[in-house]
């Protein structure tokens, strides 16, 4: 394993532009991420928080809508904000390659289930029908799927949720990624079926040398599968570090909220902690920080100036003016 | 799948009988039998005879049983005017029909949904903008207006065109052309919004994700299920083209059955004017049963529905 | 004519000038065209008698098939030309547009209120009163528009008033699905649910509940089938089972231009024809923003 990060987000903004330039919302604000290879990095935080957006910024894949407007993105060494079209596209799929969350709207309905577990490899690697067609029998049965050669010849609606999930995975791996992002992979999955495709995801990735963001809300899977774990907020990581530390110290608010949040079993009656408020809107941020308003230890600086990236150790860091390393 | 078909095959015969009820209903019940049923310039004495060969003294339940008895056995009646039974002509007729339909339909397809993609692919641009345009004009102008104008640019003009009749392709032309306009517009809308729906659908977001070229995510992943909505939608129309046709064929003296009904209602023979409108909608019950049935084959999700 | 603001500062009436505020309407998101149009035909079609510069129904034979005033051999008297018994084309315009605006909207709103009524009856009430209305609606929506209402026509005999109820009879059943299916999804709501907790009649429900959350999709519905109903009723004209002469409809205008159309006689038909798609036009576009504005998810109609 080399020392050299695979992947960099260096204040990395992306942000959509409506109603003809009055509209600015700031999805991904100043973000910076370093990942090495064969890593887990957790990306935490509230539905809106921007982490799905975080991922299509990665992969370039975002709307016309939205645009990067600044910071690097660096991808094995190589400058993606550099890549033409035709490039990104023969990155995405093989190099890095995403899980979405609904598996049943992921799966195209009309093509059989082989179809399109080979169609990567078919692209990538100009592969022939028949050794793709061996390809994605093997890629099946390495995600569990039993019956696989029965299963290529099927379409997806007969499926159940778990399977159509591990096949949207065998796509993921199909041309042997160096990244694989997973966007909330199991929220939509019955709760007995997760851990099964937690452990899935983990041996793969083992098996591969993949390393791998973990886009969640579930703070628990964070602490089970990930190494170091990213909190956004409103469009900005406002905390990074490995697990450890951020579960032991957290050192943002946010962080600490989320925490305290989690319900815990044998503690005795205690009442359950919400955040309260919502998250605020993106296109009309707060001057100041953007946790302000539901923030429990706020202070008038924090609504005056944004507050800078306090470095708490070599690889804990968070933006908060309360924060001292 | 079997169970499928049997049930819809069981809807269509519900259809048709309530149909043929219908039918037998408004003439029988709402309209004056004696005079519709009875050939024009039937003298008082006549008018008595033939109130009881045709039964209309009987009660209605009897008179629909033989009502539909003759027509399960193929007997609609004899035309006033042409003096040949009515299931004869609709027969001889009904390939005219057929054929443009097939025309205008054929256009419609051809001009309505790659106008309908390029609209969709190139939203916000100036094909949709021009894709729009045309929509709007399409659904605005009456088919038979389309078709005057035609005459007159191509026949009366230019004297390409030959203005009425059949026989040559030359003839189909401005027929297929005016009878086609308003469905490809309606074709182009539909395309162009299944298109748009399906392009932003999370099956093509995964297909980019893989890196799939971008014309390969296009004809290959949204296309057919673009266009599962608007072959539909062409099945229904095809067949809706055959019988509102009516007025286009009046203008281009086209033999089908669309002239044959204004040749009823104008000449005051109302046998041919009952079969018609009898067998269109029956036609259209089954033509629906059976694009019922291909859209099963065409999406697998359907064959397997309950 | 311009506007005048008020005064800044409020002064007693006796000695304040005299200001008139003209109303300002607001246009902004409204759609102009169609409502420019409709309005348009409306005013004709009330003003006729007085704005039509001859009797439509009359004409003298020494003026027959005259064309436009702009061509040679017109004149100013006949501005859009005469057609072949010598009657104005412009004053037939006019009139057909009273025909075309009363039938339009008369046989929609049959139709709408007929359907929605057996709509909200058949969605609400299920059951076999569900079963008959549907397959009814059913059978008749297998039959062309066109067709029935030739068939209908065929038997009762043309006359202004029966075309009207012809065409309600033909195409309630475009909204008694739509609002069935809508009244089945309203049925789950909870405001529904709340109205039969607290012993509301199913009567009460279907009027004071179900109806006023329907009416927006009617509304919707019965801009986008004027267009329909106004073509099926030239069609008709046209065909000779529709308005019955000597009225002036633009449909029967297109028949009569017929007979002049190998001759060459264009504005006989391109006039009217133009009428009938500016209407459906204006129909159509302001059934299109109705709908955007009403309720996005209407897509579907």
């Amino acid at each position: 394993m080399t020392d050299r990060p695979l992947l960099e987000l260096d204040r990395l903004s992306a942000h959509y532009v409506t109603g003809r330039g009055t509209r600015v919302v700031r999805a991904v604000d100043e973000v910076s991420l370093t990942l090495r290879p064969g890593e887990t990095l957790g990306v935490v935080g509230e539905s809106g928080s921007g982490k799905t957006t975080l991922a299509l910024t990665i992969l370039r894949l975002l709307p016309p809508a939205a645009r990067i407007v600044s910071g690097a993105l660096r991808f094995d060494g190589e400058d993606l904000l550099a890549k033409s079209p035709n490039e990104m596209r023969r990155i995405r799929g093989k190099r890095i390659a995403m899980i979405l969350q609904d598996p049943m709207a992921s799966l195209n309905p009309l093509f059989t289930v082989g179809d399109q577990v080979a169609e990567p490899v078919r692209v990538h690697e100009h592969a022939s029908r028949r050794s793709a067609r061996e390809r994605a029998g093997a890629l099946l049965r390495a995600v569990r799927i039993p019956a696989a050669a029965q299963r290529l010849r099927e379409y997806p609606h007969q499926m159940s949720g778990g399977m159509r999930q591990r096949i949207v995975g065998a796509i993921a791996i199909s041309c042997e990624p160096q990244l694989l992002i997973a966007d909330e992979p199991t929220t939509s999955l019955d709760v007995t079926i997760q851990a099964q495709y937690l452990k899935l995801l983990r041996d793969i990735q083992r098996e591969h040398g993949l390393a791998l963001i973990f886009i969640t809300h579930n703070l628990g899977i964070v602490a089970r599968m990930c190494d170091s774990v990213a909190v956004m907020y409103a469009g900005r990581v406002i905390e990074s570090g490995p697990v450890r530390q951020i579960f032991n110290a957290p050192a943002h608010p946010y962080t600490q909220a989320l925490i305290e949040s989690i319900p815990r079993l044998g503690g005795g009656p205690e009442r359950l902690t919400a955040i309260d408020g919502q998250p605020p809107d993106l296109a009309t941020l707060p001057r100041g920080c953007s946790f302000q308003a539901r923030c429990p230890r706020v202070v008038d600086r924090c609504r005056e100036d944004d507050p800078p990236t306090v470095q708490l150790s070599t690889e804990h860091s968070a933006r908060c003016w309360l924060a001292k390393p | 799948m079997r169970r499928f078909v049997l049930r819809r095959l069981a809807y269509a015969a519900l259809s048709l009988f309530l149909l043929s009820v219908t039918i037998f209903f408004f003439v029988r019940v709402t309209g004056d039998p004696t005079v519709l049923l009875v050939e024009p310039g039937a003298s008082k004495s006549d008018l008595e005879a033939l109130r009881h060969d045709l039964g209309l003294d009987r009660s209605l339940a009897v008179q629909y049983g033989a009502f539909m008895r003759d027509i399960l056995r193929g007997d609609f009646g004899r035309s006033f005017y042409y003096r040949t039974p009515v299931l004869e002509l609709y027969v001889s007729r009904l390939p005219n029909s057929i054929l443009l339909a097939a025309a205008a339909m054929a256009f419609s397809l051809l001009i309505g949904i790659p106008s309908g993609i390029l609209a969709a692919v190139r939203v916000g641009g100036f094909w949709d903008s021009a894709g729009k345009l045309f929509a709007l004009l399409g659904l605005s102008m009456p088919s038979f207006w389309v078709g005057l104008l035609l005459i007159l640019f191509f026949s009366v003009y230019l004297g390409w065109l030959p203005s009425s009749g059949s026989g040559t392709a030359w003839h189909v032309l401005m027929p297929a052309f005016a009878l086609g306009w308003y469905f490809a517009a309606a074709h182009m809308r539909l395309t162009r919004s299944s298109m748009l729906e399906v392009l932003g659908s999370e099956y093509v977001k995964l297909a980019r994700l893989k890196g799939l070229p971008e014309m390969r995510v296009i004809a290959k992943h949204a296309f057919k299920n673009a266009l599962i909505p608007v072959l539909t939608l062409a099945g229904i129309n095809l067949v809706l083209m055959v019988n509102v046709a009516v007025v286009v064929e009046t203008v281009f003296a086209w033999p089908g059955i669309g002239r044959l009904l204004y040749e009823g209602i104008a000449f005051r023979d109302f046998p041919v004017v009952q079969a018609t409108v009898l067998l269109a909608g029956s036609m259209i019950v089954v033509v629906n049963l059976v694009v019922d049935v291909l859209y099963a084959v065409i999406d697998p999700r359907i064959r397997y529905e309950r | 004519m311009s506007v005048s603001p008020a005064p800044a500062a409020p002064s007693p009436v006796a000695s304040a000038p005299f200001t008139y505020r003209v109303p300002r309407i607001r246009t902004e998101g409204l759609p102009m065209l169609p409502i420019v149009i409709l309005v348009t035909l409306a005013v004709l079609a009330v003003l006729a008698d007085v704005i039509a510069p001859h009797n439509p129904e009359i004409g003298s034979l020494s003026q027959r098939f005259r064309p436009p005033a702009w061509i040679a051999g017109g004149s100013t008297e006949h501005l859009l030309g005469t057609d072949h018994i010598g009657r104005d084309v412009l004053s037939r315009l006019i009139f057909g547009a009273r025909v075309s605006m009363i039938v339009g909207f008369t046989a929609v709103i049959i139709a709408g209120v007929l359907g929605s009524t057996l709509g909200i009856l058949s969605g609400y009430l299920g059951g076999w009163v569900d079963q008959v209305i549907m397959r009814v609606t059913d059978t008749w929506l297998a039959l062309p528009g066109l067709t029935f209402a030739i068939f209908l026509a065929a038997i009762v005999g043309p006359s202004e008033w029966n075309i009207v109820i012809i065409l309600g009879a033909v195409y309630w059943t475009r909204y008694a699905r739509v609002i069935r299916s809508e009244v089945l999804s309203l049925k789950e709501r909870d405001f529904v649910r709340l109205a039969i907790v607290a012993g509301c009649s199913k009567w009460t429900i279907m009027r004071r509940h179900l109806l006023p959350n329907v009416l927006n999709t009617a509304i919707v519905l019965a801009t986008l089938m004027l267009g329909v109903v106004i073509v099926t009723e030239a069609a008709l004209s046209f065909l000779g089972v529709g308005v019955p002469p000597p009225k002036p409809a633009w449909g029967l205008m297109l028949a009569d231009g017929k007979k002049g159309l190998m001759a060459g006689y264009w504005w006989l038909t391109v006039f009217p024809g133009l009428c009938i798609v500016l209407m459906v036009l204006a129909a159509n576009l302001l059934g299109d923003w109705l709908r955007v504005k009403l309720d996005p998810q209407l897509r579907q109609l």
